[in-house]
Order: C-alpha cells, then sequence, then structure tokens
C-alpha cells in the first residue's frame, strides 16, 4: 500500500542496498536498548561459564579469559528496532576457541547465552560455531562500555541483534531449543534479518 | 508459541480518525483498525510507510490509550527534525489518510491491574507515552493500586497530557503525580525543577504506601540510563525495574 505524500526521502545508495536487509535503515549512531537498568560489571568479579545442562564444563575469570586467542570482527549489525549499522569492529575470543580451551565439542544442538542480569536467549549451536561468532571484549579497539553490554558481550552477527546478549557470564547447552527472555515476550525463536523474521509468527 | 497464520499478513491498514496537538513537538494521531486490535498497557505497535517506488520506512511508538478506550488507538509522536517518519506524521498526514501497523508488541514493558502494585512510573519527554496507557488503564478499570508517575520534561508547556494528568492526580484514588522541570521553576508546591536523582526517587517513593513492586521507566538512552541508576540508588532492586529506551 503506498502511503499518500511518503516519499523515498532517505533512500540509501545503491551500493549500499545489498547489505541492507528487507525492513531496515541505515544508522551512523549506535542505540542502546535494554529490558533494565544497564549492569556495572567490574573485571575482578567478572566470570565466564560454559554449561551442560545445570553442569558447569569450565569456569574463566577475567585473566584467564583474555589469555584466550583473540580474534578481530568487523560484521554489519541489525537491530529489531529496525535499524542496520555498518562495519563494527569487535575483538574478542571465538566460541569455537572458548570450547577448544575446554577441550569439548558442542555436546548439543541448542545453546541458551546467559547474563548477569539474568537476561537470556537461545542461539542454536551452529550458529555459534565455525567462527560465526564470539565473545566480545573490545569495541572499537576500546572496552566495550556497560551500555552496550561491557564488560564481555556475545557477538552472533549474522542474527538480529537482541541475540547477541550484553553482560555475558555463560554459555549453556541445551537438549532443547529453549526460547530466552525476548523469545518468550513475542520475538523470533531464531531472528534472521534476511528473512525479516522479527516477532513470533514470522515465517 | 502461536503458529504463523498461513494467509493473514500481520500488517493491517489504519485510519487516521483524529489528530491532535499535545505539546509544540508532541502531536496525537488516533488510528481506527480494520480488523479487531486488542493490546496490553504499554506496548507499542510498528508503523510502516510506503514511498511510490516500493521504499518502506518503519518506526515503532507506544500506544499512549488504555485497551479500554475503544476502537481507536492513539500514538503521540514526537517530531524529530532528523527523522523519516515522525516528519510525515507531522507535516503529512491527515485525517483519512491510510498507513500500515502491526503489533501490538512488546511482553515485557507492560502492566496490568492485575499485576498489583504499588508501581512507580519515570517518564522522560514523550518516554510519558507507554506510561500514559497504564495510567489510563488503571483509571478505566478504577483500580487502587497505589501508583506514582515522576514525569520530566524541560519546560511546563512541554508536559505531554499534562491537564490529563493533574485532573487524574486531583481525584486522590492512589494516583500521585510529580512533575520535574529541567528548563524551568517548579509550578506547583510538590514539583521539582532539576533532573531526576536518588533523592527525588526517595521522596516519591514516599507518596506510595509501600515501596514499589514494579518500576518502569521510559525515555531517552541516557534519561533511563541515569533515572534507573537514581532508582537503585534510592534502594529499588534492579530486578523490579523494567526499562524501555528510544534508543538514542
Amino acid at each position: 500500500m503506498v502511503t499518500r505524500g511518503f516519499s523515498s526521502g532517505r533512500k540509501p545508495p545503491t551500493d549500499t542496498d545489498a547489505r541492507i536487509p528487507p525492513g531496515q535503515y541505515l544508522e551512523q549512531g549506535f542505540p542502546v536498548l535494554s529490558a533494565g537498568p544497564t549492569p556495572r560489571v567490574r573485571t575482578e568479579e567478572w566470570s565466564f561459564t560454559l554449561k551442560h545442562g545445570p553442569r558447569p564444563i569450565k569456569k574463566w575469570n577475567w585473566t584467564e579469559f583474555n589469555a584466550l586467542p583473540m580474534t578481530r570482527m568487523t560484521r554489519d549489525i541489525h537491530c529489531v528496532t529496525a535499524w542496520t549499522k555498518f562495519d563494527t569492529a569487535w575483538q574478542g575470543v571465538l566460541v569455537d576457541d572458548i570450547l577448544a580451551d575446554a577441550g569439548i565439542e558442542p555436546p548439543t544442538a541448542f545453546t541458551l547465552a546467559l547474563s548477569f542480569d539474568g537476561y537470556t536467549t537461545n542461539v542454536p549451536t551452529k550458529d555459534l560455531t565455525a567462527g560465526k561468532a564470539m565473545v566480545a571484549l573490545l569495541y572499537d579497539g576500546k572496552p566495550i562500555t556497560a551500555d552496550h553490554g561491557g564488560p564481555a558481550r556475545l557477538l552472533v552477527p549474522h542474527l538480529y541483534f537482541w541475540k547477541s546478549a550484553k553482560w555475558l557470564n555463560g554459555l549453556q547447552f541445551t537438549e532443547r531449543d529453549e526460547p530466552g527472555f525476548w523469545e518468550l515476550r513475542g520475538y523470533h525463536i531464531y531472528g534472521d534479518p534476511w528473512r525479516e523474521q522479527r516477532y513470533t509468527g514470522d515465517p | 508459541m502461536s503458529e504463523p497464520a498461513a494467509t493473514q499478513s500481520p500488517w493491517q491498514t489504519v485510519t487516521i480518525t483524529r489528530i491532535e496537538k499535545r505539546t509544540p513537538r508532541v502531536t496525537s494521531f488516533f488510528l481506527q483498525p480494520s480488523r479487531p486490535f486488542a493490546y496490553r498497557a504499554g506496548q507499542h505497535v510498528d508503523v510502516r510507510l510506503t514511498a511510490p517506488d516500493g521504499y518502506q520506512a518503519r518506526r515503532s511508538y507506544s500506544i499512549a490509550s488504555a485497551p479500554e478506550a475503544g476502537e481507536t488507538i492513539e500514538l503521540a509522536i514526537e517530531k524529530l527534525d532528523d527523522g523519516e517518519v515522525s516528519p510525515f506524521f507531522h507535516e503529512v498526514a491527515a485525517v483519512g489518510d491510510e498507513v500500515e501497523l502491526r503489533g501490538p508488541l512488546g511482553g515485557h514493558f507492560v502492566w496490568s491491574d492485575g499485576d498489583g502494585g504499588p508501581i512507580l512510573l519515570v517518564g522522560g519527554g514523550s518516554g510519558v507515552v507507554p506510561l500514559m496507557a497504564m495510567i489510563r488503564h488503571r483509571a478505566a478499570r478504577k483500580s487502587l493500586v497505589p501508583a506514582a508517575l515522576v514525569f520530566s520534561a524541560r519546560i511546563w508547556d512541554e508536559v505531554i497530557f499534562r491537564d490529563e494528568l493533574i485532573g487524574l492526580d486531583d481525584r486522590q484514588d492512589g494516583f500521585d503525580l510529580v512533575l520535574t522541570l529541567t528548563r524551568e521553576p517548579a509550578r506547583r508546591p510538590r514539583d521539582y525543577s532539576r533532573r531526576i536523582d536518588a533523592q527525588m526517587m526517595v521522596q516519591s517513593m514516599m507518596r506510595l504506601p509501600e515501596p514499589p513492586s514494579l518500576a518502569f521507566v521510559c525515555g531517552s538512552n541516557a534519561f533511563v540510563s541515569s533515572a534507573a541508576q537514581a532508582l537503585i540508588d534510592a534502594g529499588v532492586p534492579a530486578g523490579i525495574i523494567r526499562t524501555e529506551r528510544y534508543g538514542v
């Protein structure tokens, strides 16, 4: 349905069209969204735990985690509130390298990302491995600010950004695909921006 | 999880039936849905505009009306000068125009009288909109759940829904309004003239018969960050604070 009197005032240049998923617009800033107050997590009290169900597999403190192999990743990110930001530059530890340090292969097909504030989000394990995702510690070469999820956040850039959990403190392998915080509150179970899987009921 | 409806688009056409200027920068648009639209106070919708060349722009707006308000949905939209959708509403949209709407959306920043309280609502600027839906819902239900709204605006004339809020406050039925103006002196004895801080939160909570069981904070990111911190500094547990940020 064409809207009377609305014209494409802000259409991006054609060469970037292919990088913007359907229904998204290009944002130059870096908006902040969250469901509650911003937790202030000090690195001295930070830890990261890999779990299989309720059972811890391995736990790292901040120093130990920073000693893991570091990888840089520059990716476009897509928020379900319809902004897309190009070329965000992150540095952190690939989920592959976390698994290698723990000496395990992924035990189940599904993972729940866990945060300090109780936030959770579910991601299929195959979307976290093979270089697709990391636990990011730096943004633009600097420690990630608390607003943006620091000290550490998950980065799963090929899914809507609510999957990239802020204030991450663990990954938990689950037997089933268990809906997380937003997935229980009307958002899509998988969240592929290119298929516009924003809300429950989207194909 | 419900199954997707195979034949029905999640988008529906809505018609603008009334336009009401609220403040110099905020105007309410009353939308008539084309199919039944049930929602909860605090939820939002996505609005989609389509240009003749097929280009589409979508933005999220909170619903200001209470679910009990009848068939039309009220969106109170602030004009953003560098915006893409809000200038359309403010400069182009007229009664009778149609836009596309999807929703209701969001299952976290919501309150129904059955959820109980007391509730503490903290809004900055147009962040008051979803809180207004909760306040109107409370009034429509004749709920006696104690509620306090701390509403920060720059100036008196930018207090959205001002007369209605003061009218509800005057009822003395357990709803309490505290205004704080950041660029003008306070007009009423109980009001403030500064940015929200922990002391203001402590004093506002003393207007409730007991500490809040839920707090809702909505506004710009900077507003929500500082207001949520003020609540925490005032002793409100982080786990009962729900936030909604415009993202800028």
